[in-house]
């Protein structure tokens, strides 16, 4: 018994000296991996960006079961990394166990909102930027049907698809908007096979632009819509680049700007809640070399005065979250 | 015949099959370009070094404990359960409605009502296909696993209606009340002056695992009902011509093989989360499988190779942890090859250690 108690002693001595010398950052990463090449990976990027410009150090892990969230958001705290940021609103629970043990780490949550004195909330105005791409949509749109696929069924990814569907009857109250969503749980979020399949059914009810908003899953979504020679929109990332001249354009959620942001004022981070929009260039939409010959100029003008629009305040586009409802279907 | 001595039937097979195993996944460590040797050290450390890396991997073998057992009863009478997965989610269901109940004033009180609520709905989500095999000849393992879907359907359903939690946009009850919490291994070990880290996930469902393996145990060798059941496992005809119902043996060991399994739920869902959430099971059934095959369906070694199970898991997540160059995918690899060599492929390594011993003992005699 004493000589396991030494070293159980000796290892928690080690452990606390190691962890002392460390103030680096660290991000965990949700079950849709950190090469999702959309909402997971955008936050990499922020973290790789950070790296790059300070040359600075952090850890990153990927989740395989939800137990680990829990486990992963102690590891990073008793080790000693500060910040510790998260992607994603499923961690909400367990970050409302941990945070109160950790007064002295801050930890930065993405896409929901923990109220903790030692937490900085991030939330996107997801609804301007889809309403941005629903109306490149509509104006896109030979047949006058277009697609909306989100991931998993809950407020948030609703918001994206009431946005969009705002944006493509501004463009053409006429429009008809075809909405599906992958599933009810986190598996929805990577779930590529699944994705292809309500493409191909979309497209066979006639829609021929489909906005993905699935993580993971959308990759699915845009090659079947590829395939078939039909337009997708990406989401979170720049996505034109995987399918180029099939990528009308990407809804940009700038995941990447608030994990670096995060990293870079490191464990002085500002707590509470963040929400970052258009006017601030948190949300926006993606053109570059792979999609400027698919958008026509008269597309460009009525995004930019849209964009124009909701930064002055003279277009309010409805938030779903606000009320859990939408005013168009 | 002659068969392998006992020690080398229980300890020298695993043995050789843990070593193929991780020589293969050297291999496979080897071609991503980290060290094998530093690979297997870091699974060792992680999962023993700490009281924190000790803790998960009890707090996981306790899963693969019950599941296990779960498998083990059901091969006795020789019944293949593949349902553990769907048996310990819908038993999840029984754990939540009995919690949410009632403010419970200690865990005490709350403990036994959690246990019977997780073994009725573990073994009625056991009884369906039980029943269809016992009547209808409706092959177990097929129903058995089409119910792990439905399970899940099931519980897609409750927790995105009835059972969801108004506060947050995930899938999920709302959280268990502050007396219907286990105590954790930190709160049992800290009076007795032991210190065991306080984020340790393991509870007292590990010291009620244990049990489940003995009670298993005196059931299958010290009662008329495990003879009973191991009878009609070894030859269903002559078990019928001895006169036991083959419909009373197949309904009575699923029924406790599905409460065995639901017994999960309250090791992750009280003891851990504190809240009923989709998809808190995350493959435990079908590990249980592995369990009892490493195990030999006898409790004695499925409590072992639950435990070899726990240690592959938390140290699978301290590989991630460690050795960035192995992704969540390669290290799944790991865990399956493991599987597959231990479980699976038990065999190759059998039968020709079987021979081994023909021959010397032939050469022996020869000898004499």
């Amino acid at each position: 018994m004493t000589l396991m108690k030494k070293i159980l002693g000796a290892t928690a001595a080690l452990a606390l000296s190691a962890g002392a010398a460390l103030a680096d950052p660290a991000i965990i990463y949700d079950l849709g991996g950190k090469f999702d090449k959309s909402f997971n990976q955008a936050a990499h990027e922020g973290a790789e960006r950070w790296a790059k410009e300070t040359g600075g150090t952090y850890k990153d892990v990927e989740l395989q079961s939800e137990a680990q969230r829990e486990q992963a958001l102690r590891r990073f705290a008793e080790a000693g990394f500060n910040p510790v940021v998260m992607t994603g609103f499923a961690f909400a629970s367990s970050l409302e166990k941990v945070a109160p043990d950790y007064p002295d780490t801050k930890f930065a949550i993405i896409d929901m909102v923990v109220d903790q004195p030692n937490v900085r909330s991030v939330v996107f105005k997801e609804h301007e930027g889809s309403y941005l791409v629903g109306i490149m949509a509509a104006m896109a749109s030979k047949t006058g049907t277009v697609g909306f696929i989100g991931g998993m069924d809950i407020p948030l990814i609703r918001k994206f698809a009431c946005g969009y569907v705002q944006g493509v009857k501004a463009a053409n109250p006429n429009a008809t908007v075809i909405q599906n969503m992958t599933g009810t749980t986190p598996a929805a979020w990577n779930d590529p096979v699944k994705g292809a399949e309500l493409a191909k059914a979309q497209m066979a009810q006639g829609a021929d632009v489909i906005y993905a908003a699935a993580g993971g899953t959308g990759v699915g979504v845009l090659q079947a819509v590829a395939d078939a020679g039909k337009l997708a929109i990406g989401v979170d990332s720049n996505q034109n680049y995987l399918h180029p001249g099939n990528i009308l354009t990407s809804m940009l959620k700038r995941v990447d700007v608030a994990v670096y942001n995060a990293f870079k004022t490191g464990p002085e981070l500002e707590t509470g809640i963040h929400v970052l929009g258009l006017a601030d260039g948190g949300i926006d939409y993606a053109m570059d070399e792979y999609n400027k010959d698919l958008v026509t100029p008269e597309m460009l003008k009525a995004v930019e005065d849209a964009k124009a629009g909701i930064i002055s305040g003279e277009i309010e586009v409805h938030d779903y979250m606000s009320d859990n409802s939408c005013p168009v279907e | 015949m002659e068969r392998l001595p006992r020690w080398a039937d229980v300890f020298l097979v695993p043995f050789i099959n843990l070593l193929l195993a991780f020589f293969v996944s050297g291999l496979v460590v080897l071609a991503v370009g980290e060290d094998p040797v530093k690979a297997v050290w870091v699974m060792l450390k992680g999962s023993l070094g700490s009281t924190a890396g000790l803790g998960y991997t009890l707090y996981y073998a306790t899963n693969y404990i019950f599941t296990g057992l779960a498998v083990a009863i059901a091969f006795h009478a020789r019944l293949f359960n593949i349902g553990g997965e769907g048996q310990a989610a819908i038993a999840g269901v029984g754990v939540a409605l009995v919690l949410l109940a009632a403010n419970w004033p200690h865990w005490m009180l709350a403990l036994p009502f959690a246990i019977i609520g997780a073994g009725a709905f573990g073994a009625m989500w056991a009884a369906i296909p039980a029943y269809l095999q016992a009547r209808r000849g409706s092959h177990i393992v097929i129903t058995t696993i089409m119910f792990n879907f439905i399970a899940a359907a099931v519980m897609g359903f409750l927790l995105n209606g009835w059972l969801k939690s108004p506060r947050t946009q995930n899938a999920e009850s709302l959280p268990f009340p502050p007396g219907a919490h286990l105590p954790t291994a930190h709160e049992l070990l800290a009076p007795l002056g032991i210190g065991f880290s306080k984020s340790a996930p393991l509870n007292i469902s590990f010291l009620l695992a244990l049990l489940c393996a003995w009670l298993v145990f005196l059931l299958l060798w010290r009662t008329r009902l495990g003879y009973a059941i191991r009878a009609f496992g070894q030859s269903e005809s002559a078990a019928r011509y001895a006169g036991i119902s083959a419909v009373r043996i197949i309904m009575i060991t699923m029924l406790i093989s599905g409460a065995l399994a639901g017994m999960l739920s309250i090791n992750v869902v009280m003891g851990e989360q504190g809240r009923l959430i989709k998809e808190f099971v995350e493959g435990a059934g079908f590990v249980g499988i592995a369990v009892a095959l490493m195990g030999r369906s006898h409790p004695f070694g499925i409590v072992l190779a639950a435990i070899l199970f726990g240690m592959l898991t938390q140290g699978g997540f301290e590989l991630l942890w460690e050795m960035p160059n192995l992704s969540k995918e390669m290290v799944l690899v790991i865990q399956a090859l493991i599987i597959l060599f231990t479980g699976a492929l038990d065999n190759m390594v059998r039968a020709p250690l079987e021979r081994l011993f023909l021959y010397f003992n032939r050469r022996k005699e020869g000898a004499v």
